[in-house]
Order: C-alpha cells, then sequence, then structure tokens
C-alpha cells in the first residue's frame, strides 16, 4: 500500500500566475473555456467540470484607505482544488459509489461507474464538482492518479514556479506546513494559519493549505460549518417520522368521524 | 451562522415534478389503506381509484428519475455497484437517494399488486381478503417513506436552505397527504354518485393535513433563521411562490372550517354530508397546484439567487 500524498498548498507564495490551471487543463486534456472577464484578474471562475484548478483572487484593499507604500493591504490569492477530504461528502452520498478512495487515500470519481445524479454536488461544502454535459457524468480533480501510478508528481505541483504548491507523503508535508508556519509567525504574521493540516475539517484535508487570513476569507468553510451531510439524516428522518405519524393520526380521525355520521345515515 | 460555498446540483423540472409525483402516489396509496381500514364500506370505491392511480404515478416518477440523469441508461447503477472488484448491490443506508430507489422499487410492486387487485374485482364492495390488508399497511409504510425522504435528501447535502432544515421532510409528507386527499376527492366524484361523503371525509382530513402543512412551514422558516438562512425565502422571487402557497390553504381551510354543516334528520341520522371545498374541480386543482410550487420553491430557491 502506497504512503498517503497530498498537496500543501501554501498562499503566502502564490503569484497568481496560473500555471497550475494550465498544466492541470493540458495533461487532462480539459477544454479551454471562453474567457470569463471577472472583478480582478480571474478569468475561470470557479471550480468545475472543466476547472480542476481555480486560481482566487481576493481583493481586500479597501477602496476609501489612504493606501501608501509600505502600509498597502495585498491581495490574496490561492490555487484552489478539490480537497481529498478524509472524510468526503461526496462520497458519503454517491448512492452508485461511483467515488472511491485509492491507494494513495485520494478521492476519484470512476466516470464509468457514474450516472450523473449530480448528489455529490449538491453534497460537495466546496463546490469542487462539477456536471459535464458532454459526458453526462460527474468530475473533478483526479490527483493526476495517471501519474501517481507512474510515480510522477502530480501537473499542478510540477508547474508551479513558486513552490506554492508542493506535493507529496502527507507525513512530508505535515512538517514543511509547521516549519513554514513558525517562520511566518516569527515574522508576525499572526492571521496566518494552516486550514485541513489537522483532523477539525473533514478529518482533515489530503489538499490542505496555508492560508494569510480566515478560511471564510477564501471561500472555505470553517470548522464549525465544515459538517458532512449526513449530519441532517436521524432529525431528517425523524421530522418526517412524527409528522407522518401525525397525518395517520388526523386522517383516521376525520375518516372515523365522518364515517361514522354517514354509517348513521345509512 | 451557516456558510455555504457549494454549487447548484440543477435539479429542477424533472426532479420537482417527481417530488411532487412522487408525494401524490405514496399519499394516495396510504390514504386509500386508510379508507380500507376505518372508512365506511361506500369509501371502497374512493380507495380503489386511489389504487389505481398509485401505480401509473410511480411508473411515471421512475421515469422522472431516470431523464434527470446525465446517463439514463445507467439508471441501474444506483441499485448495482459496477466498481470492478466491488460488484455487488448498491445500498447505503446513510445515503437518502440510495434508501429512496429501494423504496421506490420496492413500493413498485406494492402499487403495482393493489393496482391488479383493484382492476380485477368489479363491482365496489368491499370484500378484500386480511392478506391484503396486510400488503396494504405494509405498502402504506412504504408509501409514507416514498412521500417524505425525498425531502430528506435535500436536507442531507450541503446546500444553503436545505441542510439549513430539517423540516422538509415533515412538510413534505404533510403536503403529499393534502394535495393526494384533494385528488381524491376530486376523483371520487367520477366514479360513484355515492361519494360525497368520502369526498367530505377526504375534505376534512386535507384540512388537518393542511394545518400540520402548516405547522411544518413555520417550523422549516425558524430553522432557516436559526441558520440565518430565511432571507434566501423572502427575498424576490420565492416570497410571491410563499404567498401562492398560503393562498393554495384557503379551500383546504374552507372546507375545515365548514365541517360541522353535515345535515341531519329528526331521528338524528346524517342525510348529507357537506360538499367539501377541494372536492370541487377549482378547489382541488389550487391544493393539488399549491403543493406543486411548494416543492417548486423549495427545490429553486437553494439553486438560485
Amino acid at each position: 500500500m502506497p504512503e498517503q500524498v497530498g498537496f500543501f498548498t501554501d498562499t503566502s507564495v502564490c503569484i497568481g500566475c496560473k500555471a497550475c490551471e494550465v498544466a492541470c487543463k493540458e495533461w487532462n486534456q480539459l477544454p479551454g473555456d471562453p474567457p470569463k472577464y471577472l472583478d480582478s484578474f480571474d478569468n475561470t471562475g470557479k471550480l468545475d467540470a472543466e476547472n480542476y484548478r481555480h486560481v482566487k483572487f481576493i481583493d481586500l484593499v479597501p477602496e476609501s484607505a489612504n493606501i501608501i507604500t509600505g502600509n498597502g493591504a495585498a491581495w490574496l490569492m490561492m490555487s484552489d482544488i478539490c480537497k481529498h477530504c478524509t472524510n468526503a461528502s461526496c462520497m458519503e452520498v454517491c448512492p452508485t459509489n461511483a467515488i472511491v478512495k485509492t491507494e494513495y487515500n485520494t478521492v476519484f470519481i470512476q466516470p464509468e461507474v457514474c450516472n450523473g445524479c449530480r448528489d455529490c454536488i449538491s453534497a460537495c461544502p466546496y463546490g469542487v464538482i462539477g456536471f459535464n454535459e458532454q459526458t453526462g457524468v460527474v468530475s473533478k480533480c483526479t490527483f493526476c492518479y495517471d501519474r501517481l501510478q507512474a510515480n510522477m508528481t502530480p501537473a499542478c505541483a510540477k508547474a508551479c514556479p513558486t513552490q506554492s504548491i508542493q506535493f507529496g507523503t502527507l507525513t512530508d508535508l505535515h512538517k514543511k506546513a509547521d516549519a513554514r508556519m513558525a517562520a511566518l509567525q516569527a515574522q508576525g504574521y499572526s492571521q496566518a494559519q494552516l486550514y485541513g493540516r489537522d483532523d477539525s475539517v473533514y478529518g482533515g484535508l489530503g489538499a490542505f493549505f496555508l492560508l494569510m487570513d480566515k478560511p471564510e476569507v477564501y471561500g472555505l468553510p470553517n470548522a464549525q460549518n465544515a459538517k458532512l451531510p449526513s449530519r441532517n439524516n436521524a432529525k431528517g428522518y425523524l421530522g418526517a417520522f412524527i409528522t407522518a405519524a401525525v397525518g395517520v393520526l388526523a386522517g383516521l380521525i376525520a375518516i372515523r368521524q365522518n364515517s361514522d355520521d354517514s354509517q348513521r345515515g345509512d | 451562522m451557516a456558510e455555504h460555498f457549494v454549487q447548484p446540483p440543477h435539479w429542477e423540472v424533472w426532479i420537482t415534478l417527481y417530488f411532487f409525483l412522487a408525494g401524490i402516489a405514496g399519499g394516495s396509496y396510504t390514504l386509500a389503506t386508510m379508507l380500507r381500514l376505518w372508512g365506511s364500506p361506500r369509501d371502497e370505491a374512493t380507495a380503489r381509484i386511489a389504487f389505481t392511480w398509485a401505480f401509473p404515478l410511480v411508473v411515471v416518477c421512475g421515469a422522472l428519475l431516470t431523464i434527470d440523469l446525465g446517463k439514463p441508461l445507467r439508471f441501474w447503477h444506483m441499485m448495482i455497484n459496477t466498481t470492478p472488484g466491488s460488484v455487488g448491490l448498491n445500498f447505503k443506508p446513510w445515503s437518502p437517494i440510495s434508501l429512496g430507489t429501494w423504496a421506490l422499487l420496492i413500493f413498485s410492486l406494492f402499487a403495482f399488486v393493489s393496482f391488479l387487485e383493484v382492476i380485477t374485482k368489479r363491482g365496489n364492495d368491499r370484500n378484500v381478503s386480511g392478506a391484503m390488508i396486510v400488503w396494504n399497511i405494509i405498502g402504506s409504510l412504504i408509501a409514507l417513506f416514498l412521500a417524505s425522504y425525498t425531502g430528506v435528501v435535500l436536507s442531507v447535502s450541503n446546500q444553503p436552505v436545505w441542510s439549513d432544515s430539517y423540516a422538509i421532510g415533515g412538510l413534505f409528507v404533510a403536503s403529499a397527504l393534502s394535495a393526494s386527499a384533494a385528488f381524491l376527492a376530486f376523483m371520487s366524484r367520477f366514479r360513484s354518485d355515492d361519494a360525497l361523503p368520502t369526498e367530505s371525509r377526504l375534505g376534512l382530513a386535507d384540512g388537518y393535513f393542511v394545518t400540520i402543512e402548516l405547522i411544518m412551514i413555520v417550523a422549516f422558516f425558524v430553522t432557516l433563521s436559526n441558520a440565518g438562512e430565511l432571507w434566501r425565502e423572502t427575498a424576490m422571487p420565492w416570497v410571491i411562490g410563499w404567498i401562492l402557497i398560503l393562498a393554495s390553504f384557503i379551500p383546504s381551510l374552507m372546507t375545515l372550517r365548514g365541517r360541522g354543516r353535515t345535515r341531519y334528520s329528526a331521528s338524528g341520522g346524517a342525510i348529507a354530508a357537506s360538499r367539501a371545498v377541494v372536492g370541487t374541480g377549482t378547489g382541488a386543482i389550487i391544493v393539488i397546484i399549491g403543493v406543486l410550487i411548494l416543492r417548486f420553491v423549495v427545490i429553486y430557491s437553494a439553486q438560485f439567487q
């Protein structure tokens, strides 16, 4: 059994070059989309069936601030991807068992098993999975499963010029992340934090991040909101059961009440 | 407060219609069983109408679910795991879609047998075997599950609105019973000249169901408010949908209000049951369309803002 692998994405050194997006598209033969001209340098918009990597540009510069050299607020950049959760919401709900864990402990969608019900899209809290109209099934980052099997580094990590995206065994990546965190905190970056390094978010993430602000600023649910869909199973069924029981009782009262009346009149 | 960064699954018209018709199929089967068990003998005609409709409706449900799939010819992957090395049955009790697929399949069998039973019998006499009664009771339990699990499917997700409330399953089963009662009250008039008492009973039942539905709508709104997501329902155009849903309760509440209008003879026997407002064509259509709008608003408001 191979050791569990992962991505450590250090957003503090991301320069927004999108080399990861291009490399991912090339290797996975994903179609190019017509560019979107969004608020920033973001031409991709979101992760979906055609975009397994998405470089986010988060503009935190206040419009009215008196910005001069040395006191400006930087943009945040982050190369987003499937998190390959230890406890994956998509995998939990998938009724066809098309979503599986590979021998590398990454989350993989089997295109020949998926039937396109899209329940996984409603479950993924990161908005990672997209429906492909051409193939009729859903897809997302495969963690370059084919490259892993050939002992190659995933395309995005290979292409990243600043080592913002690092690939390796999770054990090694955790050590690197801890060291980088310590260095940043020593430099006074008190907001810096690791996301998905520990098990507070979906049991730990195969693709975890060093963030320079709160997770929600990057469009990531914080630990309080990172919940599995099954949390509503018991309460949902209990509510339905009680309502159904009350409904049957109400129906019984209605049918018996008037039934007695009509029988009296028969 | 809840935060959501999820994308919509684009469950749209086919799923809305499926949720709606599954509710009517399940609700009708349940009401038919209740009429058989607890109603007067002349309710049998309406029970038969319900058993006759439940099976075709559930067939349409299966077709709607299949059409909605990206790969319709792989509908059977819901039940059979085709993963290499793991071939076998797919049954995930913690996944409402998986559980619902099996429920739909099993209910189809119950509905089919009940369908055969009523179409092969002549007359409207209540001459039902004990085995068939047991069959109907078990079928009704599955039918109630079918009418409600669709709401749980929505709750067991990470979508805004859906995952913020665990009242949707209850809301769907109450509304399914209401739509079914209105549907049967209306349909009963075409089957028998002697259907007025049955119509009255179903009208009264519908009034109770709508009252329960109203309570579940309040529960739905309270849970959304607690999650900070109520604004999604009060925003345009969804608020119009909710106003229409509340307006659709009027025929049911009018029926409930007029339930004491049964006229009695001097000897104390009832000589006429009151006409249920939901039993009229207009009343029934208003109630049923209201339930369809409810499904539409709950499904679409979470996906489109």
